[in-house]
């Protein structure tokens, strides 16, 4: 969950020299390669492991390959719990989607033009990215509370009764306050991404479309959009592996049940229950498939999408 | 690729502020002009308002806000701050917190800075592939090992000791801070090592007191930046740490909210006490923070 930045693949620079031998530089990297390999590595190498075994509590039980796999796609309440958590996923990723391509990339295109309190404005949207998405989560309910949180009351206030509502008690609503607290705490992060991209876009472009007697929304349209591909992808990216990675906001607004009925379950909360709080004699097995598959799926599309974008970079040059 | 993370030059380089200048003379007096301020500001307060009523409503007593949702806290009232800290233990979270965070960072920082000075230096194949294994780290849902982790730290009698947040939370930081500070290292030039070692200095010497003088800005924005995800992490504690005594903020207030159900202003003053560190480093540290966010952007 704290995936912050995907790496360009490193160009060699020539004015890179070797100055350590190969054992020197062993001993400086070892006190990092022993915490990642203990840490990291070993545990997500054990992890997928896990999820081929049957499994009685905690003690392991015979090879059984893909049995925890099929469990999750035939038996109840797993065959219908995944469906319903990864649709939750999906929304939330195509809700951030949407936010942060039209009012992200309008605020950063704002900010670039107007020019004027860039920081401070800068500084108020991204704040909430940087709360603690539990902190903003709990927040949340406490304002949707029915009784006396403020929204209801706002929206009483000017006259809008029949709106106020429990918006978290409602199945119908429910998700999306997930999803739209979810793309109103995350857009921070779009918007300075996409301002440090557009202040990389030569201003000779922009004027010369102007002296061509281009419109702003022209100008916006054919000349700064295309040059902005290489942002609006990378930030895609890791809009994805965070929605799908989403956990304290679904938790802190519909615990880890995903109350009401399901209705804001996500995978990483299915998983967490699987594992912890299901209290099944094969909870191992399953919830590991279950890691695995999510596993799997957010890397896959993550590389298979940067991949894309490498070569669209690429021809775009 | 590194040109938002040069020594000299933050992501807001000062080159680009006389068109800006320029343009912005030229655009003020237009309608467009008027409502792309009124769209700034209008979003400005969606996205700060939620933040400023959370401040606001711990001031106010619960009664006041059933009484009234929307009023204003006059005049302000401390006491369920001091029965979050007190009573509700947030002062031990809050210890646990700092203590967990700060020592991960220096762990984490520490160790990476090691390894990508190796990785600047070097040029094998063995590096090369190693430094690529830490890369892929930033794009690995890593938390999902968690089952063989906690085992892991239950063989070793560690669940519940903050020493096994702090060891985990290093390691998940090396991703992030070697990326950083190796991109750093390979834009110092090579004959500052060439210059050190002809005045006899050795490799260690020569990390020590040539090279990490001159990536202090890189070692800024990467304990600023390590310091966010690990404050606001959730979900290792929550499986990790069991005993109470133990929790650090997040965990602390996910029980919190379970037992101060009805209690709104203390659980308002919780949730600030949370987020009021955040704010202070966010404030002083803005540059770093901002950099840090755009550290994988080309260009």
């Amino acid at each position: 969950m704290s995936v912050i930045a995907v790496p360009k693949v490193r160009s060699k620079r020539v004015t890179t020299g070797v100055t350590l031998s190969r054992r020197t530089g062993m001993v400086f990297v070892l006190p990092a390669l022993i915490l990642f390999a203990v840490f990291i590595a070993y545990p997500l190498f054990t992890a997928l492991s896990y999820s081929f075994f049957s499994w009685t509590g905690i003690v392991r039980g015979e090879f059984v390959w893909f049995e925890n796999y099929v469990t999750l796609f035939t038996k109840l309440p797993y065959s219908t719990d995944i469906p319903n958590a990864f649709l939750h996923n999906i929304l939330l990723f195509v809700g951030a989607m949407v936010f942060q391509n039209t009012i992200g990339l309008g605020l950063a295109t704002l900010l670039h033009r107007v020019g004027r309190f860039k920081q401070f404005f800068q500084t108020m949207y991204t704040l909430p990215y940087l709360v603690s998405p539990l902190v903003i989560g709990y927040l949340w309910s406490l304002m949707l509370s029915p009784l006396f949180g403020p929204v209801n009351a706002v929206l009483r206030a000017v006259g809008l009764d029949e709106l106020a509502q429990p918006w978290l008690g409602n199945p119908q609503t429910a998700i999306w306050v997930v999803v739209i607290v979810t793309a109103w705490q995350w857009i921070g992060f779009p918007v300075l991404l996409y301002g440090a991209a557009l202040g990389g876009i030569p201003q000779e472009l922009d004027e010369a479309a102007s002296l061509d007697g281009a419109s702003a929304w022209q100008r916006f349209r054919s000349v700064t959009l295309p040059l902005m591909v290489p942002a609006i992808g990378t930030v895609s990216v890791l809009t994805f592996i965070g929605a799908m990675e989403a956990f304290p906001i679904p938790y802190a607004l519909g615990g880890s049940q995903g109350n009401p009925a399901g209705a804001t379950d996500v995978l990483s909360l299915l998983f967490y229950r699987t594992a912890f709080e299901s209290g099944a004699s094969n909870a191992i097995g399953t919830s590991s498939a279950i890691a695995t598959l999510l596993f799997a799926f957010i890397f896959g599309v993550a590389v298979l999408f940067t991949v894309m974008l490498r070569r669209a970079e690429r021809n775009l040059t | 690729m590194t040109a938002t993370l040069t020594p000299t030059a933050g992501p807001r380089g000062s080159a680009s502020t006389p068109p800006d200048a320029h343009r912005r003379r030229r655009q003020r007096p237009t309608v467009g002009g008027f409502a792309a301020s009124t769209f700034l500001w209008l979003y400005a307060a969606i996205s700060i308002a939620p933040l400023l009523l959370m401040v606001s409503n711990s001031l106010r007593t619960t009664q006041d806000m059933a009484q009234n949702p929307l009023g204003l806290p006059l005049p302000p009232d401390f006491t369920s701050y001091q029965k979050a800290w007190v009573t509700a233990s947030f002062e031990t979270y809050f210890f646990n917190s700092i203590f967990v965070t700060v020592a991960s960072v220096v762990l984490s920082t520490a160790v990476s800075l090691l390894a990508a000075y190796a990785f600047a230096r070097t040029r094998s194949k063995m590096f090369t592939s190693l430094e690529g294994l830490f890369l892929s780290g930033l794009m690995l849902p890593v938390y999902l090992a968690i089952l063989p982790l906690f085992f892991l730290l239950d063989s070793l009698g560690m669940i519940s000791n903050l020493w096994s947040l702090i060891l985990v939370y290093a390691a998940l930081g090396i991703p992030f801070s070697t990326f950083v500070l190796a991109a750093f290292f390979r834009q110092l030039p090579i004959e500052l090592d060439e210059a050190a070692r002809l005045d006899g200095a050795g490799p260690f010497q020569t990390f020590w007191r040539v090279h990490l003088p001159l990536v202090k800005p890189a070692i800024a924005t990467v304990i600023v930046f390590r310091f966010v995800p690990v404050w606001n992490d959730f979900f290792y504690p929550l499986i990790l740490i069991r005993d109470r005594d133990s929790y650090t903020l997040p965990v602390g207030i996910t029980r919190f909210f379970g037992e101060y159900q009805t209690d709104w202003a203390t659980l308002f003053a919780g949730l600030t006490l949370a987020t009021i560190p955040l704010v202070v480093l966010f404030l002083i540290a803005t540059k770093q923070i901002v950099s840090g966010l755009t550290a994988g952007m080309s260009k």
